[in-house]
């Protein structure tokens, strides 16, 4: 590589670092002050990009970009006082679900507004043209973007330090409670700090456009990405944001450049990984004030009856006499709601027990079924025996990650979690040569004595039964109740000598392998898999099937499975945004009962 | 004043304030005195509004201040000096001092950074320090200065000499003298009857989150009984 290749990939990974300070930096703001973790920001980002393509054709690229931004800034106010106000007080968790369901509504907004196809915008007249620099060629557009982010992290700097909002600003991130006994008024505070945060997604998404085509997909690779840097940089911190965009942007230049685009995301998670070792709480960050888990100790969770027992396991003798009554589609539909009964139970012994969140579980469904596809068609190995390992590299992955998510607490750790599956979804999207790309693997069928579905019906029974009595049973075993000590108290489990990260990181590998036997099944049930199993999508079916039964419940998870696969089977096929109406059921949900779906769920245990 | 009516007040399900009846009159430094546990804490945040009483009410300068945000209640001239202080760590001594600044008001004194600095002589000379790297009594003097900045008819401080030295506890006895002078009336929280008698006209004693004394300090300090009964440890 010469010096001049080199000189031109540190320059593009400038330029692309300052787009993703922007949206680091709002992101880092809005959850400094309101402590909510904004997964729409990446969303605001998005519409940034689409408002910049659709007014740059009525007023011109330049009159786009900063009416796109204030446009996104509006939006980002209606947001504010509509939706995030009324949850500030709210459970952390249910903040987190009512951000997430925001993006879902937005995507599907885009979508309806703008169709599914890209949007590709203009170039920046007056900077169309590229400069000579070390004998290479290097857009003018770009180094327009190097100049404008570090102009912006100045800007931010002095608002922060010099005026009287940005004092606010940083004495409401220190202490809110105690800035309001001195006469601050914290809700036009924070709506000015979201509008701000939007305003900077607006702008960043909008001065893309030149670059990059406005996409539906934009607005989860965004926000992973920010959830990366503001993570490696520290949340709450600009100059952390600001290091942390140079490193990440860098990197992924420099892998880019090298030729080694598969090598991008190992790079960008090694880097992650040194980071969060050495600095658990960010380059520049320090330790969060609060503690997860403190003062919200949940009702025990009473032991089954035996009552309850008996159904059952009846319901269970039930289920394996359907066969006798009918067939065909009725057992397709519920091996499916198996599956997924396996996968919400899974994810539940994680956040009920645990109270880990987690916003990315579908990656170790993904695993799963991609370890099972691979085996069996690249592997050459027998069904059987495919089946049986596949959910071992689910069980991996989720050890591997949940190394670090169980270091950090409460949303810090949801953002890693949401990453690690969105890396793990970009891994099987770009590795055609394993992995098929976008069209993913098709071919991978159960062996001839599985083949029927009466019979794969049957062992779906067998595998989701036994998986999901384990699970429960943990629950119950002197594991379960250190999870649950860890949970509701981490100083006190600590001081009795429970190893509370230990029990966590092992719930979450557990947690993990029941998910990839799920994934497993999934994969040879459907012949086939693609990235879009393994989405973001799914992880929000496994939230809200879990939402839908109730954490704090033990049999929950599986009625939310079962009524959410027969819903989403009876009406998304005929909804074309059922994406938007999750999300709006979601949003309506957290705004009537602000103080958690549980407590409203819980009455039936 | 400032007057608190049969206040019930505490934190989820349990109860601290039983009932509870305290009045700070215009112009004078009233201690609240009480054991440890005994309900002071909570009974200055229900006055500011940070903790919401269950049922009674809270009157200030003959407003009604039970729904109100702390916001709201700071800016009609109430000022709060929390007992850990909470000064903001990551701002400068003067950036700490700018948060509390509120616009003038009429019939309380007005404050700037220039006065606070002459009744703080130690503050002007940190101006651009970090909160953060402060002694505990410097830190003190900020508190107090930073709720000064409100321009308060009335300030409340929570145990303000608590693990301070000896000198540093004369150094804000004067300034709480002082501003008593300047017209501003002071209800103090305290467990030592020592620091109390130091500024205090008044005390009102608790236990138990109830009311059971309330008189002059001359009073209560000819009455070896009640001092027995209420404040021995």
């Amino acid at each position: 590589m010469s010096y001049s290749s080199i000189l031109i990939q540190f320059l593009n990974g400038l330029a692309s670092a300052s787009s993703l300070f922007l949206v680091a930096a709002g992101l880092s703001l809005i959850f400094g002050v309101t402590r909510i973790v904004n997964f729409a920001h990446g969303s605001l980002y998005m519409l940034g990009m689409y408002l910049a393509v659709w007014l740059a054709e009525r007023v011109g690229f330049w009159a786009a970009v900063p009416l796109a931004a204030a446009i996104v800034a509006l939006f980002g106010s209606v947001v504010e006082i509509s939706l995030l106000r009324r949850i500030y007080k709210a459970p952390e968790l249910l903040q987190l679900l009512a951000t997430f369901a925001l993006l879902l509504v937005i995507k599907d907004a885009a979508l309806w507004i703008w169709g599914p196809e890209d949007l590709l915008g203009p170039r920046a007249p007056g900077f169309t043209g590229a400069v000579g620099i070390a004998g290479g060629a290097f857009p003018q557009y770009e180094l327009l973007l190097i100049v404008l982010g570090p102009v912006v992290f100045v800007f931010l700097q002095l608002i922060l330090s010099k005026t009287r909002w940005g004092i606010l600003v940083r004495a409401a991130t220190q202490d809110r409670e105690m800035a309001s006994a001195l006469g601050v008024n914290q809700r036009w505070l924070f709506t000015g700090v979201f509008v701000l945060g939007a305003l900077l997604a607006g702008l960043g998404g909008a001065l893309q456009v030149p670059r990059e085509p406005a996409n539906l997909m934009v607005d989860l690779t965004v926000i992973s990405d920010a959830f990366v840097v503001v993570v490696v940089g520290g949340l709450g911190s600009i100059p952390g944001a600001f290091l942390a965009a140079l490193l990440i942007a860098e990197i992924k230049a420099f892998c880019i450049g090298l030729g080694f685009s598969e090598a991008t995301l190992v790079m960008e998670f090694m880097v992650m990984a040194a980071v969060l070792v050495l600095r658990p709480w960010g380059l520049l960050g320090r330790m969060p004030a609060e503690a997860r888990g403190a003062g919200t100790a949940q009702q025990p969770l009473a032991r089954p009856s035996p009552r309850l027992l008996r159904m059952l396991v009846a319901l269970v003798a039930a289920l394996a006499l359907v066969p006798l009554a009918s067939g065909g589609y009725t057992l397709v539909l519920l091996t499916d709601v198996l599956i997924f009964a396996l996968f919400a139970v899974s994810l539940h012994f994680i956040m009920g027990p645990a109270g880990l969140y987690s916003f990315g579980h579908a990656a170790y469904f993904g695993l799963g079924a991609y370890a099972a596809g691979i085996l069996f068609l690249q592997g050459k190995m027998p069904m059987e025996l495919a089946l049986a390992l596949a959910p071992l590299a689910a069980g991996f992955g989720a050890l591997v990650f949940g190394w670090f998510c169980v270091r950090l607490s409460g949303v810090y750790s949801a953002m890693l979690t949401l990453a690690f599956a969105q890396i793990v979804w970009s891994a099987a999207f770009q590795w055609d040569a394993l992995t098929g790309g976008s069209n993913g693997i098709v071919g991978i069928w159960p062996a001839p004595w599985l083949a029927s579905k009466t019979a794969y019906y049957f062992l779906t029974l067998l595998f989701c039964a036994l998986g999901i009595s384990f699970l429960w049973k943990a629950i119950y075993s002197p594991f379960g109740y250190a999870l649950r000590a860890g949970r509701d108290s981490p100083l006190r489990a600590d001081a009795i000598g429970i190893d509370v990260r230990a029990a966590q990181w092992a719930a979450f590998a557990i947690a993990g392998l029941a998910a990839g036997i799920s994934g497993a099944l999934y994969a040879f049930s459907k012949g086939s898999i693609s990235p879009e199993a393994m989405g973001i999508q799914r992880s929000v079916d496994g939230l809200v099937m879990v939402m839908l039964g109730g954490i704090q419940t033990l049999t929950g998870p599986v009625w939310g499975a079962a009524l959410y696969t027969w819903l989403q089977d009876a009406a998304a096929r005929n909804i074309d945004y059922w994406r938007a109406l999750v999300g709006i059921v979601i949003l309506a949900l957290v705004l009537a009962v602000p103080q958690g779906l549980g407590t409203l769920v819980q009455g039936r245990k | 004043m400032l007057e608190l009516r049969r206040v019930n007040a505490g934190y989820g399900r349990a109860r601290i304030l039983f009932d509870l009846d305290l009045e700070l009159r215009r112009g004078e430094v009233a201690a609240l005195l009480g054991r440890n546990g005994a309900g002071k804490t909570t009974a200055l945040k229900a006055a500011i509004g940070l903790l919401s009483s269950f049922s009674g009410k809270i009157i200030f300068n003959n407003r009604e201040l039970n729904n109100l945000q702390p916001y709201q209640i700071a800016r009609l001239g109430l000022a709060y000096v929390p007992e850990d202080r909470r000064i903001f760590t990551d701002l400068t001594v003067m950036e700490n001092l700018e948060v509390g600044r509120q616009p003038r008001r009429a019939g309380a004194p007005h404050w700037t950074p220039q006065k606070l600095c002459e009744l703080f002589p130690n503050l002007g000379r940190m101006r651009d320090r970090r909160g953060g790297s402060m002694s505990g009594g410097e830190q003190q003097m900020l508190t107090i200065a930073r709720a000064l900045m409100g321009n308060p008819v009335a300030i409340l401080l929570d145990e303000p000499f608590e693990g301070l030295a000896p000198l540093i506890v004369d150094r804000i006895a004067k300034t709480i003298r002082e501003l008593k002078r300047e017209g501003l009336s002071v209800l103090l929280s305290e467990q030592n009857l020592r620091f109390a008698r130091l500024v205090a006209d008044r005390a009102c004693i608790i236990e138990k989150g109830r009311l059971c004394y309330a008189g002059t300090m001359a009073a209560l300090d000819a009455d070896p009984a009640l001092r027995e009964r209420y404040l021995s440890v």
